[in-house]
């Protein structure tokens, strides 16, 4: 009652309680409204056939899965090396590189990686008559990485940008080249910073190598997501999604877990 | 074998700014140089220009009968034999004390990792840091890490040593240590260049003290002379403000 007549007396720990207990209030009614209205049943017919579910095994992880692996690796492994040589081209002092490596940034930063996956895949083969070596595996490699080299090109700009000069210093001072100084004391100190913001290219990247269906791809060259939507159609369920949905968390999760281990025992260096 | 340093006529602006206006200066091999003067002043882009961390705008200098100011010559070679120690110490934070006295033996000169790693273990133990061996900078105070600065550029094996402000970034208990490895190494014969605000040291250790302000050196000579009774207005009310904080005026800035 007393609440009632002075509402304003809350102190501000106590309104700050208050709100809280609203918020988880509000949260258990949705998760409580969605228990009572879903039909369980149906969810469980559609989502967790598991007879959907053997049919898909082991095709889902020895195809599907190593497939999504494999282009995000190649992809990835390419852009980083490509990111990092134009990263260096935008801080040169020669002016030309600087240019050529803003353009490079900006137009495939700002292009979306469907558009640039079919240049690479229907584009270049009318333009040039010759097919992207490496079949599919190398058009979503040289696609895919031209993107993602962009984006890192930026990461890794801001990761060397952040090394204090002093650094260069030093080890220019005890005769290090130029060349020798970044690779052994600027870039080592740059990936520490940057190694949250590249595995975020990388879990980006490990979904958009679902792009590949627009190359037209084979039983055996098909990923997760194309692998699920084939099954989709195949058994007129929706369990597939969930399998391949669950999937792509096999890949990113463990990549998040191993992420942060290394960040805490880099902690210990700084 | 060791060589003097020579510089002639040495200018270097930064824009519209200059920094240096004519330095004339030489230091003969085994002296130990203190070069004194007000912020600003440019006594540290003096010794920087002699490890070419800042391009000179003209004038010469030779280290070792080698002219750096040659646009030809080979700076990395130079610099190996030029020890340079930073206000701020400029440790990589990413290695142990131990890395970080080996890595420019490794890369640079071409040592094995052992014979590195023994140099390192010398060096180390000349600063008194042997036990922080396998510590990473971050884990160590300001005036260790400044030791292993220190240990870094001798593991290198330089004929001359920079010091930059070297014990300007520590608290002041700490300062001790590091101009005591700076003493050892005055005695052993090291020939070196101190920028400092220290004027004990200056006094005990140095043959010389230059007094620079405004871009030139406005006197040199033995400690005794420059800082104990020196010729020009500048220098006694530098001086008497770096003896005496407290006792300094306030004055209307220019």
């Amino acid at each position: 009652m007393a609440m009632t007549t002075r509402p304003r007396r809350l102190t501000r720990r106590q309104r700050a309680r208050a709100f809280r207990a609203v918020q988880y209030a509000v949260l258990a009614a949705a998760v409580l409204a969605f228990v009572l209205v879903a039909n369980w049943e149906r969810i469980g017919d559609a989502f967790f056939d598991t007879a959907v579910i053997r049919e898909m095994f082991p095709e889902v992880l020895t195809t599907a899965l190593k497939n999504t692996v494999l282009y995000t690796l190649c992809a990835f492994a390419f852009g980083f090396v490509l990111g990092l040589v134009i990263a260096l081209m935008r801080l040169s002092p020669v002016a030309a590189y600087r240019a050529l490596a803003t353009v490079y940034v900006e137009f495939f930063r700002g292009v979306p990686a469907l558009l640039v996956l079919i240049a690479f895949g229907y584009g270049i083969p009318v333009a040039l008559n010759t097919e992207v070596p490496g079949g599919v595996l190398g058009t979503i490699t040289v696609a895919l990485g031209l993107v993602a080299a962009a984006y890192m090109a930026e990461t890794f700009r801001a990761g060397i940008q952040a090394v204090p000069r002093g650094q260069m210093e030093a080890a220019r001072s005890l005769g290090m080249s130029h060349t020798r100084a970044m690779v052994s004391i600027v870039i080592p100190q740059a990936f520490r910073i940057i190694l949250p913001p590249l595995t975020n290219e990388l879990i980006l990247l490990t979904k958009d190598s679902s792009l590949v269906y627009l190359l037209g791809v084979t039983l055996p060259t098909r990923e997760l997501a194309k692998f699920g939507r084939d099954a989709l159609n195949q058994y007129v369920s929706m369990t597939p999604i969930l399998v391949a949905g669950l999937a792509y968390l096999i890949i990113t999760v463990p990549l998040g877990i191993l992420v942060r281990r290394l960040e805490s025992r880099q902690a210990e260096a700084r | 074998m060791t060589a003097p340093i020579e510089i002639r006529e040495l200018r270097k602006a930064f824009g519209d700014l200059e920094v240096l206006r004519g330095i004339d200066f030489r230091v003969e091999t085994g002296e130990v140089v203190c070069v004194i003067g007000p912020s600003g002043s440019g006594k540290s882009t003096l010794l920087r220009c002699i490890n070419l961390l800042e391009e000179p705008t003209s004038g010469t200098i030779f280290v070792g009968g080698v002219e750096l100011t040659d646009p030809d010559v080979d700076i990395d070679a130079v610099r190996r034999r030029i020890g340079m120690v930073f206000q701020q110490f400029n440790l990589f934070p990413h290695l142990t004390a131990t890395e970080n006295l080996t890595i420019a033996q490794r890369r640079v000169l071409g040592r094995g990792r052992r014979e590195a790693e023994a140099v390192a273990a010398e060096n180390l133990e000349r600063v008194g840091l042997v036990a922080k061996a396998h510590a990473y900078p971050s884990q160590l105070s300001g005036g260790q890490q400044q030791r292993v600065a220190i240990a870094r550029s001798l593991a290198m094996g330089p004929e001359l040593m920079l010091f930059d402000e070297p014990t300007s970034a520590l608290d002041p208990e700490l300062v001790g240590d590091v101009l005591g490895v700076m003493r050892g190494l005055a005695r052993d014969g090291m020939t070196m260049i101190v920028v400092t605000h220290e004027m004990s040291f200056a006094r005990e250790v140095a043959d010389r003290v230059a007094f620079i302000d405004d871009g030139v050196i406005l006197e040199e000579g033995p400690p005794e002379r420059v800082v104990g009774a020196p010729s020009h207005e500048r220098t006694r009310s530098f001086l008497a403000r770096i003896l005496d904080p407290a006792a300094a005026e306030v004055r209307e800035e220019a």
